[in-house]
């Protein structure tokens, strides 16, 4: 208990902190004419990801992400919405990872990919300037400059340049995911933010392929130095492609995990009336850690899955 | 095990040798497959391997057990001690007994790791208390700073104590940092 108390007591400076940039963020969004939505944490059914294992709650799921159900709001016509919920990733753990975590997620309606991202760009912005923390974040010893815009760099010029192939010709899941967290990751600018864009078609998951050219998605990442930070998709609003993409994925997950992932009729259902739009989500601890100079996700996080 | 649940200072079994987890980092790209970075260290010899796993991989746990044994004497390059419940005698090596041969002397009860039969690992109290075998005056100088003199326990071990620690004293030693804490005794 004595050691729980002063753990307490020393990231108190980052919990308040926390809680000014829920209020921060909150802020700029109502203030663009956003509507806070809230949706279940514990669902029936969830998007089949390869790469995301699901913690189930008995014969259902806690939400590993509130995409499903907000693009169901914005199918019936919410056009703005955004919302900040605990989210569920199985065996996520270390610096940058907790099992439970908290998601920001945003959608836009009429807009695409990289909409969603200038919106990333004005909010940490937002965050500088009503912490007082000027033009420069400190970070783990390192300086960002954050002054708009930030460079974007394509993923296949990346990757040919740093990985010496190209994975929009001749895509490979494994080594894709390797070079990128291997390679790829550590390359990049530590003293900026970097925005990666346009991922293989093959690596699209829920994100529509750019017109005219469909070996490219409509999928950008953002990372500040070198920690990835949100995940941003001109979405999918063809429900005949999703199903298909829903299906070839949740085979593979039951060739090698043997999990039957069930899909969300209610949300194919929806897709039919999605507008065109873009939607990102954003890791709230990170965001908090890049503002509290934090190294552990344990420093801004009251209670994680190691001290629960 | 699966290579989720492995963590810093895990133990495991791998081509054939057991290695503690000194670090463990995940990397996991939010829609890409997890990667395992793991620092081990060969806890027969102490050397060092740098190697990575992908998510869904299974390890071998070593299966250690604890067993309290009695250190007894130093023989050659090797530290001698016996099971306190069977009275089997065992060797520890100097390499893995590492900087806590400064704080054992004969006689004392310590907790040995064992993989199978053979100790892999040795643990002490985190506070030791050792008598002073040998010490000097302080050498005096301008300052008006604690003064420090060095001290000869009686391991062999020398460190930096105040100015009025004399030979025959008792000192209580922090193991974790090889630092004098206090006098125990005067004699």
């Amino acid at each position: 208990m004595p050691a729980e108390r002063e753990r307490l007591a020393r990231i108190k400076s980052n919990l308040k902190r926390r809680a000014r940039i829920y209020d921060i963020v909150r802020e700029f969004f109502r203030g663009r004419g956003f509507l806070e939505v809230e949706t279940p944490i514990r669902v029936p059914c969830i998007a089949p990801e390869l790469n995301i294992s699901p913690l189930k709650s008995e014969d259902w799921y806690l939400a590993a992400s509130p995409e499903l159900h907000m693009k169901r709001l914005l199918a019936a016509g919410y056009k703005q919405i955004f919302q900040v919920s605990h989210c569920f990733r199985k065996g996520e753990h270390g610096r940058q990872h907790n099992p439970e975590f908290s998601l920001l997620e945003w959608y836009r309606a009429d807009a695409g990919f990289m909409d969603v991202i200038s919106d990333t760009e004005h909010l940490v912005c937002t965050l500088m300037q009503e912490l007082h923390a000027g033009n420069i974040l400190h970070y783990q010893g390192q300086e960002i400059a954050l002054d708009l815009p930030w460079p974007r760099l394509s993923v296949k010029d990346v990757f040919l340049k740093i990985a010496g192939w190209d994975p929009m010709a001749d895509y490979n899941a494994e080594r894709f995911d390797y070079d990128m967290a291997t390679l790829v990751l550590p390359a990049l600018s530590p003293a900026r933010p970097t925005v990666l864009v346009e991922y293989p078609a093959a690596a699209a998951s829920l994100a529509r392929l750019k017109t005219g050219d469909n070996s490219v998605a409509e999928r950008a990442e953002v990372f500040i130095g070198t920690m990835e930070l949100a995940n941003a998709y001109s979405e999918l609003t063809d429900a005949a492609e999703q199903r298909q993409r829903f299906m070839k994925e949740s085979a593979q997950i039951e060739r090698e995990q043997g999990q039957v992932i069930p899909l969300s009729e209610p949300f194919l259902e929806a897709l039919s009336f999605l507008p065109e739009c873009g939607g990102i989500a954003l890791g709230m601890d990170r965001l908090v850690m890049l503002f509290c100079d934090a190294g552990n996700i344990d420093e801004v996080c009251a209670f994680t899955e190691e001290n629960i | 095990m699966e290579i989720e649940e492995v963590r810093k200072n895990t133990k495991l079994m791998y081509q054939g040798k057991p290695w503690n987890v000194d670090n463990a980092e995940f990397v996991k790209p939010g829609k890409g497959r997890a990667i395992y970075r793991l620092r081990l260290k060969n806890l027969l010899d102490s050397s060092t391997l740098d190697i990575t796993f992908h998510s869904g991989e299974k390890v071998d746990e070593a299966s250690i057990s604890n067993q309290e044994m009695q250190y007894l004497y130093k023989e050659g390059d090797h530290y001698v001690f016996m099971n306190t419940s069977n009275f089997d005698q065992t060797f520890v090596t100097e390499t893995q007994m590492g900087d806590k041969i400064n704080f054992l002397k004969e006689g004392v009860l310590v907790n040995v790791q064992l993989l199978e039969d053979r100790p892999i690992d040795i643990s002490i109290p985190v506070f030791v208390e050792l008598e002073v075998v040998e010490t000097g005056t302080a050498i005096k100088t301008a300052t008006v700073t604690a003064q420090n003199k060095s001290a000869k326990l009686e391991t062999g071990y020398s460190l930096d104590v105040p100015a009025f620690i004399k030979e025959g004293d008792m000192l209580k030693i922090d193991t974790r940092t090889g630092a004098y804490v206090e006098r125990l005794t005067k004699k």
